[in-house]
């Protein structure tokens, strides 16, 4: 019984804030991708336009430095948390306990792996590419981050690991975003009641509207 | 009826324990889980094997004392149900029954069924109370309650620490528990004064005990036999957080 650095609950609202801001994150990014469902020409202008001018904000970069810090931080805690609860479970020759709750909310640390290793290809894809490969440019001598995009929805093994990838991150969020306003103590029912709607939508949102840009992007350029 | 039961048998804290099977011929329907496993226990005693020991007392459902794995669920498959009020009605001639005893780092096994749950009696003990050290109880109705509030903090209150919350959790987290006993109290005037203080001395205890972390998948409330209700944990969380600011 020696005494831990942070209680469980600590631990716990750490995993609620960088994943409330990641959540957070998401809509911005998929408000910016809406982008790509333009008419062709237009959406090149527009998209590489904005990422031009994302890239160039001082105010944005101090938030992507944010960004990366919730990333690790949630991946890191999150392995902590997993490890220190293995160690303290009971285990059963002949266990159904699973009867009582959702699969998804037993497995968040799983649906979390599928979305780091989605994050590892989505970073070297686009990310490392835009900051640090050679682009060609487009009308406007902006990168041409449009095409990168296009290309790379290009092979229907890319497009279907990009969707299920996504799955695996609307699960998450299913779970993980009324988990975290739990966690963080939100415990009026109404609220409560709110926020579970509320979050069922922003996840069904979040995983279709991400889910529809490789589809859509390879069905009507391929 | 006839039940063949698969039963965790271990001699003491420190051996290694096993199932061991048993048949059991003319089990009543009518039987309550605990009769059918007192009727194996008769049976046991006359053959001369040691009976299967497991915790129980009022055998009313309000006590909180009985508490076995059945079939791999906490009390049984039913929900919100002790394992005293489980009938033998619920399972069927010839079916297998695994019973084996809560399991956590928390909750150490004595032996066979029967477990140490005195770490909920510590994190009571760190703070689930209020410090009114003199006197005797005040006139019950000098502090004004509304319904509303009273019918709230007396379902945080029904909590009978009967353990199947840290039994159901795959993380082995006493959440539930703990925030039901923060709730009662934090609820109700006479508590409130003290809400944060015991919101962070309780949590420590919690963490103390080995417990895991809660994860939030609502099974504890599924299994729990009065139906305590997850917003207590929301609500511990919240009265932890201000405990940490306001200290």
């Amino acid at each position: 019984m020696k005494k831990e650095t942070l209680s469980t609950l600590s631990r716990k609202y750490l995993m609620a804030l960088t994943g409330l801001f990641l959540c957070f994150f998401l809509v911005i990014h998929l408000a910016g991708n809406f982008q790509l469902f333009l008419p062709e020409a237009q959406a090149r202008e527009s998209f590489n336009g904005y990422s031009k001018l994302l890239s160039g904000n001082i105010f944005i970069k101090a938030v992507s430095y944010i960004l990366y810090a919730s990333i690790i931080i949630h991946s890191v805690d999150a392995l902590v948390i997993t490890v220190f609860n293995r160690k303290k479970a009971g285990k059963y020759e002949y266990d159904k306990r699973g009867a009582a709750s959702k699969w998804y909310s037993r497995n968040m640390g799983v649906l979390g792996t599928v979305i780091l290793i989605f994050l590892v290809f989505h970073f070297k894809d686009f990310w490392y590419q835009y900051k640090f490969g050679t682009l060609p440019l487009d009308a406007a001598g902006n990168k041409d981050l449009y095409e990168i995009v296009i290309r790379a929805y290009g092979d229907i093994w890319y497009v279907l690991f990009y969707v299920l990838a996504m799955f695996a991150l609307g699960y998450h969020l299913l779970h993980g975003f009324y988990s975290a306003a739990r966690t963080i103590g939100v415990y009026h029912p109404r609220y409560v009641a709110f926020i579970r709607v509320f979050g069922t939508w922003y996840s069904y949102i979040i995983t279709f509207g991400f889910a529809a840009i490789p589809l859509y992007i390879y069905f009507t350029h391929y | 009826m006839k039940i063949f039961l698969k039963i965790w048998r271990q001699k003491d804290a420190k051996s290694n324990g096993k199932l061991v099977d048993y048949e059991m011929d003319n089990v009543i329907p009518h039987m309550s889980f605990l009769e059918m496993m007192d009727t194996l226990n008769e049976k046991l005693v006359v053959s001369g094997e040691h009976p299967v020991e497991f915790d129980h007392d009022c055998r009313e459902g309000i006590c909180g004392q009985c508490g076995m794995m059945i079939n791999g669920r906490a009390h049984g498959p039913l929900k919100n149900t002790t394992t005293c009020q489980l009938h033998m009605r619920s399972f069927k001639d010839g079916d297998t029954i695994y019973v084996e005893p809560f399991r956590a780092e928390g909750f150490p096994i004595k032996r066979d069924l029967k477990v140490d749950r005195s770490a909920f009696d510590r994190i009571i003990g760190a703070g689930g109370f209020v410090s009114v050290n003199t006197g005797q109880a005040p006139e019950a109705n000098s502090i004004p309650i509304t319904h509303e509030i009273a019918e709230s903090a007396f379902d945080s209150a029904a909590c009978i620490g009967c353990g199947a919350c840290v039994a159901t959790c795959k993380n082995s987290s006493a959440a539930l528990f703990t925030s039901a006993k923060i709730s009662h109290l934090a609820k109700l005037p006479q508590g409130q004064q003290e809400a944060h203080k015991r919101a962070l001395t309780m949590v420590a205890q919690m963490d103390a005990e080995d417990f895991g972390h809660c994860s939030n998948t609502e099974a504890c409330e599924v299994e729990c036999p009065q139906g305590i209700s997850v917003l207590n944990i929301a609500r511990m969380n919240w009265e932890f957080l201000k405990g940490n600011i306001l200290k």
